[in-house]
């Protein structure tokens, strides 16, 4: 901090028209090759899924699509996406069902409301949290957690068991696919409130100053000053957690008890997560199995490509709104 | 809270550190021709089945001990992978729960350049481990482990668990029935057993993984299913012994064998069932076939046998001698240390018609 910082003049003088424009060719095609190397990364991972795949897709007795067993390795080879797909979904629905609304609190209370110094040990514990690797979470909720969520589940069912989702699960509470959304959400929690903490600091201070000034409460100043020029940002910000909940492997596998059955009654085991019955089954595979396993790997990467286009379209449209 | 959970895993840890240090000193009488180790020199890999890996670690780690210019390895990768590798030639044996189909015996015999022959090593029973606070000396029948493993038996006083457990007074719990969720050995055995003994109420075949109901959760590995009933107040599952006698929580049930006994798991009742079993020798080649249906008195059914597969005849000496001398530790004074690892010693005469096998390996 002691070195004083020298002001430059930028030294356009030496640049010629021709030299700029040779610079700025040699700049496209760095940056370009950047750009289609991506593309072709993806092509080619692309690629040798669909070729890992294709000799497993093509034994598949049963058809890929609406089967709910995984049996790959078995005479003949019966497997299917149906619960797998579907079972991702779920379990990070209720992730971010549970994970959002948090996050957006503590963004927004450590970015508008907490003194300086809690924010800072709060944001501090946030990027903390994000830290620590999934197989911790993993590893705590089934020991932990799933002890204790278990009466939690039990008196759900019997208050709210009207509801279908908290409907009858024969008794079994235990590794439910409530707690792996809970896991699930714990671990996406400081990914959307770092982001959306970033987010809100961008918006300038004079605008909430301004609709304090105009005699808006703490609430009405975040709501009409802060949130909606966020909005495209936090949109971002949820869908980069969504993409680390749809892809974890091992927290998953350890905390949920897999069925072959399609079922939203989440406080009982059920389903299964495409990354989670990877994360279990590779090891153990010879090559017909593992070409399934690649092929529900090819679904999860659609699905993920799905959902990242639907929030680019979310954010498109807010942010239209806003302009028009 | 009664039990904390992490005992489980002291348990587990507990169990590890003892069969590491187990010194083998209880005699049982059951290994033939035990003689102290007879060092090879050189290095050798082994790779294969998970249910023998823990024995197998003892046995490597004793040998080591007593001989400081061998190197041995082993690597719990699977029974199929390590047959897979020994058919590639990048292990110099295989260890596996069950004998090899006829396109990986020609792979192995292919590689090895002469006949690979299977050598049953350990055996070890398959406990049905459950989770019932206050029920001890649970009973448990093939046709009612069936309709448990079916899902047709969801609470713990159903009349066919009452049936089996006249006087034991058991809770209206909801049965939490687990299995292994990868492709198992263990689950083949079970399910074997199941196949065999519970006639036309087991329908769902014998393999490494089935088309189990919805009703029955899957876990990962050995860990993950016991960890599951651990968790779960009327869970049960099957997994190997030493994950029981390591934890606070689960308790191993008798299982009724064709006999009409209901057995308990012990290393004994485990190398009864083995006593009675047939033994196909071919050549060098030892198979032991347990038939479930002829298991009686004391010896407990779900048992399993883990061979050791090895190339009759080594292209590499130094690595034939080391192999050789390995065995004949594992097969003799290596039994000893069977039961504190949660295996059961191979039977005398087995383990005599294996070191004459392994004798003439060359």
């Amino acid at each position: 901090m002691t070195a004083p910082i020298e002001a430059r003049e930028p030294t356009l003088a030496g640049v010629t028209g021709e030299s700029r424009a040779r610079g700025d060719r040699v700049f496209f095609a760095l940056t370009g090759a950047s750009g289609a190397f991506l593309v072709l990364l993806i092509v080619a991972i692309g690629a040798f899924l669909v070729a890992q795949a294709l000799p497993s897709l093509r034994d598949d007795s049963s058809s890929f699509l609406t089967t709910k067993q995984f049996l790959p390795e078995a005479d003949p080879p019966s497997f299917g996406i149906a619960v797998l797909a579907l079972g991702t979904v779920l379990t990070s629905i209720v992730a971010m069902v549970l994970a959002v609304p948090v996050a957006l609190g503590v963004a927004v209370f450590v970015t508008q409301l907490a003194p300086r110094r809690l924010a800072g040990l709060l944001g501090g514990l946030v990027d903390l949290l994000a830290a620590v690797p999934s197989v911790v979470y993993g590893l705590w909720g089934v020991a932990f957690l799933n002890r204790h969520l278990q009466g939690f589940n039990a008196v759900l069912h019997d208050q709210l068991g009207w509801i279908p989702i908290f409907g009858d699960t024969g008794g079994r509470y235990s590794k439910s696919i409530l707690l792996a959304g809970i896991v699930l959400a714990i671990m996406v929690l400081p990914i959307i409130a770092a982001l959306s903490r970033e987010v809100l600091l961008q918006v300038p201070t004079p605008l909430v100053e301004g609709a304090l000034a105009l005699g808006a409460t703490r609430w009405e100043a975040v709501r009409t000053a802060v949130l909606p020029p966020s909005w495209p940002g936090i949109v971002s910000a949820i869908m980069l957690g969504l993409g680390r909940a749809l892809g974890e492997t091992i927290a998953v596998a350890l905390v949920l008890g897999t069925t072959p059955e399609i079922t939203a009654r989440i406080l009982g085991p059920g389903g299964n997560t495409i990354a989670a019955n990877i994360a279990a089954k590779f090891g153990e595979y010879s090559s017909a199995g593992r070409g399934a396993l690649i092929a529900t790997g090819l679904v999860l990467f659609v699905i993920t490509f799905l959902v990242n286009a639907a929030a680019r379209a979310i954010v498109l449209r807010s942010a239209r709104r806003r302009l028009a | 809270m009664k039990v904390s959970r992490p005992t489980t895993f002291a348990g587990l840890l507990v169990v590890g550190v003892l069969t590491l240090t187990a010194c083998g000193t209880d005699d049982n009488g059951t290994a033939a021709g035990r003689s102290s180790i007879d060092c090879a020199t050189g290095d050798l890999k082994g790779a294969g089945s998970t249910f023998q890996k823990n024995i197998v670690s003892e046995w490597i780690k004793s040998y080591g001990d007593a001989c400081a210019e061998a190197s041995l390895d082993y690597q719990g990768i699977g029974s199929g992978a390590g047959i897979k590798q020994l058919g590639e030639g990048t292990i110099d044996f295989a260890g596996s729960d069950s004998t090899m189909k006829d396109d990986e015996q020609a792979a192995a015999d292919a590689t090895c350049g002469s006949a690979a022959v299977h050598l049953p090593v350990t055996a070890g029973g398959i406990a049905v481990a459950y989770n019932l606070p206050g029920v001890k000396d649970l009973q448990l029948s093939p046709r009612t482990l069936a309709a448990i493993f079916q899902g047709t038996v969801t609470k713990w006083d159903d009349a066919a668990v009452k049936a089996d457990n006249p006087t034991a007074s058991l809770p209206s719990t909801a049965v939490t029935a687990v299995h292994r969720d990868d492709s198992s050995g263990t689950t083949k055995v079970f399910s074997s057993f199941l196949a065999a003994t519970a006639g036309a109420g087991w329908k769902l075949g014998a393999d490494k993984e089935l088309s189990w109901p919805p009703r029955v959760q899957g876990a990962k590995g050995s860990d993950g299913v016991s960890q599951a009933v651990a968790a779960a107040e009327g869970g049960i599952t099957y997994v190997e012994q030493s994950y029981v006698e390591g934890s606070t929580v689960l308790a191993a049930a008798k299982v009724q064998n064709a006999g009409g006994d209901y057995a308990a798991l012990s290393a004994d009742a485990v190398s009864e069932a083995l006593a009675d079993a047939d033994t196909e020798v071919k050549g060098q080649d030892i198979r032991v076939k347990i038939d479930f249906t002829a298991v009686k008195g004391d010896a407990y059914p779900i048992t399993a046998v883990s061979y050791e597969i090895v190339c009759s005849k080594g292209k590499d000496a130094t690595k034939s001698a080391l192999l050789k001398s390995f065995l004949t530790y594992a097969v003799g004074d290596g039994q000893d240390s069977a039961e504190d690892a949660g295996y059961a010693p191979l039977p005398g005469p087995l383990s005599a018609q294996v070191l004459t096998v392994v004798t003439a390996l060359r």
